[in-house]
């Protein structure tokens, strides 16, 4: 079910905004952080553009054991309506309360995740699946292999991530967001074998993350593998290409990236 | 004008900020409560929800609201179901073993079949922005263009309705998905309208109009 089916299945385009205190950040293979500016000014700005969710990533949280972005959800929420995930150092149930009662519709939870793969069951049987997001940080080890890091790209875990993907949807995910650290911040296309791999035979929707450089990279991306949504970050905070550029660009080439306004 | 009051009911799941901020930006007050008084009072109600449906039950039970519920739906204060709050106004459903609801519309509510109709695979949870198709008007989607995107996240759908109470549906696989149902003063959006950009919040601000 790849090309062919394009048109009919439906793409959304997703606003990834990396936060780091109070700043939006952007980084490179997820290092070299540099501040970009306002998130909730980035956010209210995407917002209006018309795009269909957002995800706010706390990057660092997880490396210094600190919670977390409720606060800045709270401000965002008062003006912003459409889906908004969270992730970066949630640990346990609570913080994950904490998230969703300030307006937050999912979490994804990567570090806690692997250290205490329970988690996911407790938070899909509290919150229900379509509420729980794993985020995976991909590194490429070999064709066909890559292996899952946590801590913002900075620690090996050994764990295969088709296995590990696999091992988290029958454990109660609802979605999966994908990085590739190879690619993430260097603007030269998606990790597309990465993705047909992951997406070939989960059941759950699958995000891709990470090396937007231009339009024709998605396109490229949706073309050859099944990937439900795609998160972008510098190409809009860079101002290279518009929402709607990309969505024009998209469905020219029978992509159904269409606008839900 | 006056402003609006809509009662957003708390029985403890659920995102209940998103729909109080999406009434208060269309210029609604909102009071949120788990007081079966507050809601026979109470000029509009909404029953939010995310999570299970028998969780659902049993908190609505625990904090005995069911019987203030059916007995405002009896006084025709309108009331708006989202999501899971749509769902629990139908009589049953089959998520994690059958459990009554609050049956005031007829129908149970069912998995969404894993397969399309031609019988692809098809994921499951539906997440995401699908077009609804219009199948009558109603005040509560005045307005609201034919094939209009709105947001939806969920795995279990109504099913065996009343043909008469489907204002609208969304088609995922070849599967028609009740999107908005509405009998009486009783109306159900199964996407998220406080997640569904303007289209969303006319929705919400037809509800507020009635």
């Amino acid at each position: 079910m790849q090309s062919g089916n394009d048109m009919v299945r439906n793409t959304r385009l997703i606003a990834r905004l990396d936060i780091k205190g109070k700043n939006l950040i952007k980084s490179i293979c997820m290092e070299g952080l540099r501040v970009v500016g306002s998130p909730i000014d980035f956010a209210h700005k995407y917002y209006m553009a018309g795009i269909d969710e957002l995800i706010f990533m706390d990057c660092v949280a997880s490396l210094y054991g600190r919670n977390h972005l409720s606060d800045l959800i709270k401000v965002s929420t008062k003006n912003i309506f459409i889906p908004i995930t969270v992730g970066g150092g949630i640990r346990s149930v609570e913080d994950a309360v904490d998230i969703l009662r300030a307006g937050a519709d999912k979490v994804a939870i990567n570090t806690a995740a692997v250290n205490n793969p329970a988690l996911i069951e407790k938070l899909a049987k509290k919150f229900g699946s379509q509420s729980v997001v794993l985020s995976v940080e991909a590194k490429k080890i070999s064709n066909n292999h890559w292996e899952v890091y946590t801590n913002g790209g900075r620690e090996k875990t050994g764990l295969n991530v088709v296995d590990w993907v696999n091992q988290a949807v029958s454990m109660g995910v609802g979605e999966v967001l994908v990085t590739s650290i190879d690619k993430e911040g260097t603007r030269k296309g998606f990790d597309v074998d990465l993705m047909r791999e992951v997406t070939k035979n989960t059941k759950v929707p699958v995000i891709a993350s990470g090396g937007m450089g231009s339009s024709a990279d998605l396109i490229d991306l949706i073309h050859g593998s099944n990937t439900d949504a795609v998160a972008v970050a510098d190409i809009l905070h860079y101002e290279r290409e518009e929402i709607n550029m990309i969505r024009e660009s998209a469905i020219k080439a029978g992509i159904n990236l269409m606008c839900h306004d | 004008m006056i402003k609006p009051e809509i009662t957003v009911i708390d029985y403890g799941v659920g995102n209940l900020r998103s729909v109080q901020m999406a009434f208060e930006h269309i210029g609604a007050s909102v009071k949120v409560t788990s007081n079966p008084d507050d809601i026979l009072k109470a000029s509009k109600l909404v029953l939010p929800g995310v999570g299970a449906f028998r969780n659902a039950m049993n908190a609505l039970n625990d904090l005995s609201l069911i019987q203030s519920i059916k007995l405002a739906v009896k006084n025709d204060i309108p009331l708006l179901g989202i999501c899971l709050g749509m769902q629990l106004l139908f009589e049953e459903s089959e998520e994690f073993g059958l459990t009554k609801g609050l049956g005031l519309l007829t129908g149970k509510v069912v998995p969404i079949p894993d397969q399309s109709t031609d019988g692809n695979s098809l994921k499951v949870p539906h997440i995401g922005w699908s077009k609804v198709d219009t199948h009558c008007q109603n005040k509560i989607n005045q307005g609201l263009g034919n094939g209009a995107s709105l947001y939806f996240v969920h795995s279990y759908m109504a099913s065996l309705i009343d043909d008469t109470n489907l204002i609208a549906s969304s088609n995922y696989g070849g599967h028609v998905i009740p999107a908005i149902v509405s009998y009486k003063s009783i109306y159900g959006c199964q996407f998220h309208p406080e997640k569904s950009g303007r289209s969303g919040l006319m929705i919400l601000k037809r509800f507020c109009e009635l």
